[in-house]
């Protein structure tokens, strides 16, 4: 097998390499060593630039200012963690309180978006009522707004509602922003799982909203999880509609204003700003980390039948 | 997506007793048939229907006035609106494309040029992955990890972290670029590389998200085809021209509009690594200047903006999906 058919071979199964293999296609399931070294370090290459801007910054965040601006970078330079003390300790502004801010923030919004994709997303899946075809349309032209240019209408909204200024009415707008994606994936999601399973529920004497609820919920686990994600870093990261929506009292920003404006008042301390950088990506990270393993067979799910 | 949405509609609708049945039995029955559902979607409905008809609505207005910073009813100070409405002028202004008014058809060339170059370095960079990952070897879990990185980074983190690495002075690329002995621009000056800057940016964003979504594609394709072709003595890149792409097309199709829909609009990238830089405006970044900058804070305009960025999308949405569907005729 020659190097180019290193882009197609693929697919090889566990049946794949047990079959004879037809004379010409050769070691299917078995690379010569040629392509599994060029596989292994296109990989390595990319993994490598997809990760290390970020490992760029954890490296700087650990140096002072001074040695963060030197003209040839090493990794290692007077390097300690007094950048995270100082930030934690609340020197650079309000850390603690922005960081819970963000966390309640992103954390509303993931619960209450997912379940409002969830019930939608299955109402399309399963009834064919009239209106769900508009809705899903209406859902794709959603996506098309410029939303920052809508934040005058929406402020004005909020404050009618009693809503500006506090976190529940950025949680809303939020919701706005994640749910038609989300109700997207979770459609295919409840798609590629068996009306049977609803029937068999409905028989054994479950409402609708229990076999969606003790049924479908359970099943569409890994759906929810790659939707919960979605929505969490949707909101843990914004700060154009957190900087308007908010109230300018430090103690109730949210992480990514309060950064952005420590961005803007301190130009030079990158040290600082890259441990604060790195503080804000943890969260992000963990939550990552725990839904990766779905992330594949839930997104698939989505774009494939959507 | 939506177009592959709407076939299986007709199979569930039981023929319904029609006629002769008087108009508040058929109400019953119809809300008998489908309240379930329209209970389910209620809340969405409310919730996102409100936040976004009524603001649309009300920004759709603005585009007929002059409203502004100046003018505009102020609850704090206990001010009364007093704008005028100025009929079609702000879109002959913006239409015109005089600079004053932000150059519109300059820019929204560059939208689209931008657009076009992103989403095919999602798609192609994202496909090339998607293949490589979708093949039993060692560390595939860790290379999947590792490449959906970027997509877990707050976009703001990501933005710090490669106006750091672009740094004319003491970026690590320029670094680089000067110990092999190659030209070091200021990547994010007033000049035309800041845009390749951007690109480079949001290509490394946007790519982890066409990449899963791909992956699952792939996943989805039947390894039989593959088999069968290869019985039949088909060379790869056959297997990958009538296989593999005919295979991942509904995929791809909502990947794609999805992909343009969002890099149109993608307005944290560019606004917070180059700022309000004239060499990397797009239609969004404008009207964000526009709406948050200068003495007036021109809502208006900003407005008439939206509006007219939402015509565009929706002018490509809609021969995209006819495109596809007279594709799928065939």
């Amino acid at each position: 097998m020659d190097v180019t058919s290193l882009q197609t071979s693929g697919r090889a199964g566990p049946s794949g390499g047990r079959r004879p293999a037809p004379p010409r296609s050769g070691h299917r399931g078995r690379r010569s060593p040629a392509a599994s070294f060029g596989l292994h370090a296109a990989l390595v290459v990319a993994s490598l630039i997809a990760v290390f801007p970020v490992f760029w910054v954890l490296v700087t965040s650990f140096k002072p200012d001074s040695r963060a601006i030197e003209a040839s970078p090493s990794l290692i330079n007077e390097s300690s963690l007094d950048n995270y003390a100082r930030i934690l300790a609340g020197e650079k502004g309000d850390f603690l309180a922005w960081f819970g801010n963000s966390l309640l923030i992103a954390g509303l919004t993931t619960v209450l978006a997912v379940m409002l994709a969830a019930s939608t997303g299955y109402a399309v899946s399963r009834f064919n009522f009239p209106g769900g075809r508009g809705l899903l349309f209406f859902f794709l032209v959603v996506q098309m707004f410029p939303f920052a240019v809508l934040i005058v209408p929406l402020y004005n909204l909020l404050l009618s509602l009693g809503l500006q200024g506090s976190a529940g009415g950025l949680v809303l707008v939020y919701c706005t922003t994640a749910v038609p994606f989300c109700t997207y994936m979770l459609k295919g999601y409840f798609d590629g799982i068996p009306r049977e399973i609803d029937e068999a529920g409905r028989m054994d004497g479950l409402s609708p909203f229990g076999v969606f609820w003790r049924l479908m919920l359970p099943l569409a686990r890994p759906g929810l999880a790659v939707t919960g994600f979605y929505a969490f870093i949707t909101a843990w990261g914004e700060v154009a509609f957190a900087s308007a929506f908010l109230s300018a009292a430090d103690q109730s920003k949210t992480l990514a204003v309060g950064l952005q404006v420590f961005v803007q008042q301190n130009r030079t301390e990158w040290g600082h700003l890259a441990a604060a950088s790195i503080l804000v990506a943890i969260p992000a990270a963990v939550v990552f980390y725990l839904v990766q393993r779905f992330l594949v067979s839930g997104l698939a799910a989505g774009s494939v039948k959507g | 997506m939506v177009a592959t949405t709407t076939g299986a509609a007709a199979e569930h609708r039981r023929p319904g007793p029609r006629g002769g049945t008087e108009r508040r039995g058929r109400v019953r029955r119809f809300l008998d048939r489908y309240w379930y559902a329209y209970a389910l979607v209620l809340p969405v409905v409310v919730v996102v229907g409100g936040l976004v008809i009524l603001p649309l609505a009300q920004g759709v207005f603005f585009t007929f006035t002059n409203i502004n910073e100046g003018n505009i009813a102020n609850p704090v100070l206990g001010r009364e609106a007093d704008y005028d409405v100025v009929g079609l002028a702000n879109y002959l202004n913006v239409l015109s494309g005089d600079p004053a008014y932000g150059s519109f058809w300059g820019v929204l060339l560059r939208t689209l040029v931008w657009s076009g170059i992103c989403v095919a370095f999602h798609y192609g960079i994202g496909l090339g992955l998607a293949l490589l990952l979708n093949r039993p070897m060692r560390f595939r879990t860790l290379y999947r990890i590792l490449l959906i990185l970027p997509w877990a980074v707050p976009a703001f983190v990501s933005a710090f972290a490669w106006r750091y690495l672009f740094n004319a002075d003491y970026g690590l690329i320029n670094w680089l670029l000067g110990s092999v002995g190659l030209p070091t621009p200021v990547w994010l000056g007033q000049s035309p590389v800041a845009m390749v800057a951007v690109i480079i940016v949001n290509v490394w964003l946007g790519v982890p998200f066409m990449m899963v979504a791909l992956l699952g594609g792939l996943q989805s394709i039947p390894g039989d085809l593959y088999e069968a072709a290869e019985i039949d003595g088909a060379t790869p890149w056959q297997r990958f021209t009538q296989i593999t792409l005919p295979g991942l097309r509904p995929v791809s199709s909502t990947v794609i509009l999805l992909g343009v829909i969002w890099t149109f609009n993608m307005f944290p990238v560019i606004y917070l690594i180059t700022g309000q830089n004239p060499h990397t405006r797009i239609l969004i970044t404008y009207a964000f200047e526009r709406f948050f900058s200068g003495a007036t804070r021109d809502y208006a305009i900003a407005s008439t903006y939206g509006v007219l960025i939402l015509s565009v999308l929706l002018v490509f949405a809609g021969v995209y999906l006819r495109a596809l569907r007279s594709q799928e005729a065939d």
